[in-house]
């Protein structure tokens, strides 16, 4: 396994060690799983799992016309990602189509942080570049990735674990905030922000402390059942949630109106990359729209197979896997227009054969959320 | 990694165990380990005819799907129906339950082709 070719996060040995194996993404040689994916996945829905993100790319933008940059590039309103509150939201060219799908940190007056797709970090770098000197922005521009490690840790028990490890009061730190504050006595930057459909939260810290702060959250969380995680379970607990992958859902061809995230785009806030396209999109409807599938019988679809209605190929699958929550195998696929209504059942071919499917709501799966009976 | 002796094995990382002209064939230990949790299984049906080297049926784990080619040119005669509800018997017991199907051979001598045992283990070291 060393022969492959990628960048290694600072926690590459920790990662053979626990015995994972390793593939490449984006880039990057990354874990896909350790002891299983079905295991994995459910240690995150029942207890906790802790991943290595660090593949992710953070992009700062520093300087008087931050605000003005940012606010061009997402389609999202800037404005929202204030104080201690963080924003999804997609990022446009101006045909609409998707350069990325990030989150945005508020930090202070003058200066954001991006959080990025790890094989997007070059093409959004460029693209952040272009687009600030194209406004003649006042702004530094810098990636910060090199010197990121990022940890998610998800799963019903992540507070629990991670509250004697800080002098954060987690309680306090509501869904999509983040705050700075000592881990295991290292400074990181906390939020409750995750891609699991969970509760659970995700830790920026120095890269040298990451093999220790990595080995110390697994150890203080083994009585609760925390186990390590890759990205093939992450996949899969994604999917089920219906959280988007750039790649997937999302891309250069694909609006955020299509995609299903009309309501990270925000028209009225003014100007924006992509703004008269998406605006009109949300308005009038957009050609394609992203669904739910749930299939009838046994076969899994997977990315790239056509979606039918009758004769007619109506569609392609985005994602598709086994839902180990459901115990069904799922899709979620880009259809046309008229094809897109809860209790349409269309068909996936599947190495030649059509298997029937049935549009769901979505997500898939969505947590019990606490206090709520 | 487990390589029983008894077995013949194919470079595309099938077992196949031999009686007489019947040929019952399944994925190594190897191969369950690489793919991780199988949770589909789709095998031909009794009666097909199968050339050595065709795909004859799809395992998928949770990530993706691959292709299983026959070691042997045959009929099915026979195909692990318990496969359907529990596909993850390929993981547990890949050279048991986890068998995929039997096929009367044409030409047993096609196994004579197959690696023993202790060439396919150093296939897979390598």
């Amino acid at each position: 396994m060393s022969d492959r070719e990628g960048k290694r996060t600072p926690l590459y040995e920790e990662h053979l060690e626990a015995g994972a194996r390793m593939v490449e993404f984006g880039g990057w040689i990354m874990p896909v799983q350790y002891a299983g994916i079905l295991e994995e996945h459910r240690a995150v829905r029942t207890r906790a799992g802790l991943f290595d993100v660090s593949h992710m790319g953070e992009i700062e933008i520093r300087g008087p016309d931050a605000f003005r940059l940012v606010q061009r590039l997402i389609s999202n309103d800037a404005s929202l990602a204030k104080g201690d509150r963080v924003i999804y939201s997609p990022m446009c060219y101006p045909d609409g189509g998707t350069v990325d799908d990030i989150l945005v940190y508020p930090q202070g007056e003058d200066k954001f942080l991006l959080v990025v797709n790890a094989a997007n970090t070059a093409k959004d770098l460029e693209w952040i570049q272009e687009q600030a000197e194209d406004m003649g922005a006042d702004v530094a521009i810098t990636d910060l990735s090199p010197a990121t490690v990022q940890l998610a840790l998800q799963g019903p028990e992540a507070e629990a674990i991670l509250q004697p490890l800080t002098d954060v009061n987690l309680g306090d730190l509501g869904y999509y905030r983040w705050t700075r504050g000592r881990v295991q006595g290292t400074q990181c930057l906390i939020s409750r922000t995750g891609y699991t459909g969970e509760d659970g939260f995700e830790l920026y810290l120095d890269p040298a402390e990451g093999p220790r702060m990595w080995r110390g959250l697994l150890e203080a969380g083994r009585d609760r059942g925390v186990v390590p995680c890759g990205l093939g379970a992450r996949d899969v607990l994604r999917l089920e949630a219906a959280l988007p992958l750039y790649g997937h859902e999302l891309g250069p061809h694909i609006t955020p109106v299509e995609a299903g995230l009309g309501r990270f785009v925000r028209p009225e806030k003014g100007e924006f990359n992509g703004r008269e396209v998406l605006k009109q999109q949300k308005e009038v409807g957009a050609p394609r729209s992203l669904v739910g599938l749930v299939m009838l019988g046994r076969g899994i679809p997977r990315q790239d197979y056509p979606v039918s209605r009758g004769d007619n190929v109506v569609g392609r699958v985005t994602s598709g896997s086994h839902a180990p929550v459901l115990g069904k195998n799922i899709a979620l696929a880009l259809v046309e227009k008229g094809y897109a209504q809860e209790g349409e059942e269309l068909t996936v071919n599947i190495r030649g054969r059509e298997h029937s499917a049935r549009v769901v709501p979505l997500p898939f799966y969505s947590r019990k959320k606490k206090g709520v009976s | 990694m487990e390589v029983p002796v008894n077995l013949r094995y194919s470079k595309d990382h099938e077992w196949v165990e031999v009686e007489g002209n019947r040929a019952r064939i399944g994925i190594t230990d190897y191969a369950q380990q690489s793919l991780g949790d199988i949770v589909f299984v789709e095998l031909p049906q009794v009666g097909d005819e199968l050339t050595a080297q065709d795909s004859f049926g799809v395992v998928e784990s949770v990530k993706s799907a691959s292709d299983v080619y026959t070691p042997v040119s045959g009929k099915v005669v026979t195909v692990n129906e318990a496969l359907l509800d529990s596909p993850q018997l390929i993981n547990s017991d890949p050279y048991g339950k986890g068998w995929l199907i039997e096929v009367e051979m044409n030409d047993p001598s096609e196994v004579d082709n197959l690696l023993d045992a202790e060439s396919y283990r150093k296939l897979i070291s390598e």
